[in-house]
């Protein structure tokens, strides 16, 4: 990938520094990713880069989103932990806004490392771009890793199968893989649950075109009323909940596994309703 | 108090077979290990530039005077780095050369009551692949081949040698599969393609990349050699680094094409012989193949010496 100029950068840096607010910048510098004499991690995360990149997603967090938090901190400041969230609006903006609060409203700030689907390594430009913004693919193998070395994964447990939902469907949650609770299990890590509000209603999809959308080989192409699925200024508001402790071996059968998953799940589902009950409004 | 001393490294295996001597690893790692041990080389190629001290038998492997040669010279291990990677090479004489020649020389190591050997494998037999988790084990299957059938051979040799590690549990063997190889004298795919001033890349993508140096890959083949060591590891070299940043080092200016463009340019180019680049090696310039060398650091003490930057800039003239 052709790195933006220097100069770019730089302005987005500063972007991101005057969306986050005072002391924004003194915050930042306090992540200490290990990297090597090229500025990356073993993964290919690029602090300055990430700093940068993530100035739009800032300006959508502070100005069309308009993201309210709630309880940001039951995120605890440190050491291994499972982000669990619903997932929903058609493009993740979900995943960037929980990212962005992590990274602009924590002190000292968090990454949350994303887990992406496998086929996104075969994306040009976007695969880059997510290696360099700390995102990784979610295998097995990288989730144990990563939480081994005590880092913040963001896992939707729905999949794709959440993110494109139809609109009659919203704020239905589909039942969670339970993938991830045996990595919690084994690394002895707790869980976070997280209810996003707002997402569902930003790209009302009125049909889902499958079959089309197998022929692109993209997993789904859902149909809004103003055809692209582009976001609404939609009011954001997002819901931590208290960290989940479970015990129990990760070589359970699958159904006690799914029993946990489930508790999980009704974790989400209740910070999700908590947040559509106190809601003015969609736009709000 | 002075605490008690380090403990010296367990001396090496009396005399060493190294098969594949005259390559530019094989020299590489000649001049390195006949400093300590008795050293005779095997190779169809002629040996230049050899230490004085280092024999040297011009012998293809599957040849009846290999067995002469242990019978007379009675080596005590072996070091197997016979694997010939040429893409033009027609399949079946490299599919009978690589595999044939590893499988008769391991048999005559069995027969001659050899202790150790290493065969040197290459983390190419995991592939670049898409959904490939971020460092690759030495558990995870070999799936190179599903892109790329020019690795079946590879593939074949590296699971061969494993089975030989239980099936004679009196030899002690090790295999290292080492990152992609580079240095002054290296001419293998991933140094000719860093010395190309204006090389092509495949437009939106830049994998992370592994690069070890050929002496620390022959520091590790050394490594492996002392007793006490068997199994399979990764080699890597000093870290992880994206593959602008090495085109950068090198002060390189990168062409990046469109895959949809650059694979059926390149596979009609193959195909007609007018390049040597196999398509399926783009998967290299897209897909991670990094792997975890914790294993060999942790198990057999050894590190690369080389820096990161030094390694890259080892392909400079």
């Amino acid at each position: 990938m052709a790195a933006p100029s220097e100069s770019l950068q730089q302005k987005l840096r500063e972007w991101t520094y005057e969306l986050g607010g005072p002391g924004t910048r003194e915050r930042l510098e306090k992540l200490t990713a290990p990297r090597n004499e090229f500025g990356v991690d073993p993964y290919g995360f690029d602090v300055d880069f990430a700093t940068a990149a993530v100035a739009p997603f800032a300006w959508l967090y502070r100005k069309y989103f308009r993201v309210t938090l709630h309880g940001i901190e039951r995120v605890p400041a440190d050491g291994r932990v499972l982000l669990i969230a619903n997932h929903s609006g058609q493009l993740p903006f979900d995943a960037a806004m929980i990212e962005v609060a992590l990274l602009l409203e924590m002190d000292p700030p968090r990454i949350a490392r994303a887990l992406v689907e496998r086929w996104v390594p075969t994306l040009p430009f976007v695969s880059p771009f997510f290696a360099r913004i700390g995102q990784v693919v979610g295998t097995p193998e990288n989730c144990r890793r990563l939480l081994a070395a005590d880092e913040a994964l963001l896992v939707f447990p729905e999949g794709v199968r959440g993110l494109n939902k139809l609109f009659s469907e919203r704020y239905k949650l589909r039942s969670f893989s339970s993938g991830f609770m045996r990595l919690a299990l084994e690394a002895n890590a707790p869980i976070v649950p997280i209810g996003v509000v707002g997402a569902e209603e930003q790209a009302p999809a009125l049909v889902d075109l499958k079959p089309l959308a197998r022929m692109l080989g993209i997993p789904a192409l859902p149909i809004t009323p103003y055809l692209l699925p582009l976001p609404l200024p939609v009011h954001y508001h997002i819901y931590f909940g208290e960290p989940l402790r479970f015990t129990g071996s990760p070589d359970a059968d699958d159904a006690e596994l799914e029993r946990q998953a489930g508790e999980v799940q009704a974790a989400v589902q209740g910070l999700v309703n908590q947040g559509l009950a106190e809601r003015p409004g969609v736009f709000l | 108090m002075i605490g008690p001393e380090p403990a010296a490294p367990a001396p090496l295996p009396g005399p060493v077979l190294v098969t594949g001597i005259a390559g530019n690893l094989g020299r590489a790692l000649a001049k390195q290990l006949h400093l300590e041990t008795t050293v005779i080389g095997v190779d169809r190629r002629p040996f230049h530039d050899r230490p004085k001290d280092v024999e040297h038998h011009q012998l293809d492997l599957r040849k009846a005077r290999v067995d002469d040669l242990f019978r007379r010279r009675r080596p005590e291990a072996l070091i197997h780095l016979g694997i010939a990677h040429d893409p033009r090479m027609p399949f079946s004489e490299a599919h009978s050369f690589n595999v044939v020649g590893t499988q008769k020389i391991l048999e005559l190591c069995v027969r001659h009551g050899v202790k150790k050997v290493v065969v040197l494998s290459s983390a190419n037999v995991y592939g670049p692949l898409p959904n490939n988790s971020n460092f690759l084990a030495e558990e995870t299957p070999l799936m190179a081949a599903d892109r790329f059938s020019g690795v079946r051979d590879l593939i074949e040799l590296d699971m061969y040698a494993q089975s030989f590690v239980w099936r004679h549990p009196e030899v002690e063997t090790v295999i290292l599969r080492p990152c992609n190889i580079v240095g002054p004298t290296v001419r293998n795919a991933p140094s000719n393609y860093l010395r190309l001033a204006r090389p092509l890349t495949v437009m939106g993508f830049d994998p992370m990349i592994q690069l070890i140096h050929e002496a620390d890959v022959a520091s590790a083949l050394l490594q492996a050699l002392r007793p006490g060591s068997r199994g399979v590891y990764n080699v890597v070299g000093p870290g992880e680094v994206p593959l602008s940043a090495v085109m950068r080092e090198l002060g390189r200016e990168p062409v990046p094409v469109p895959d949809f463009l650059l694979r059926p340019t390149l596979r009609r180019l193959f195909q007609a012989g007018v390049i040597s680049f196999p398509p399926e090696e783009l998967d290299h310039l897209q897909y991670l193949c990094v792997v975890d060398g914790s294993r060999a650091q942790r198990e057999l003490g050894w590190a690369p010496r080389f820096s990161l930057r030094e390694t890259i800039r080892s392909v400079l003239p």
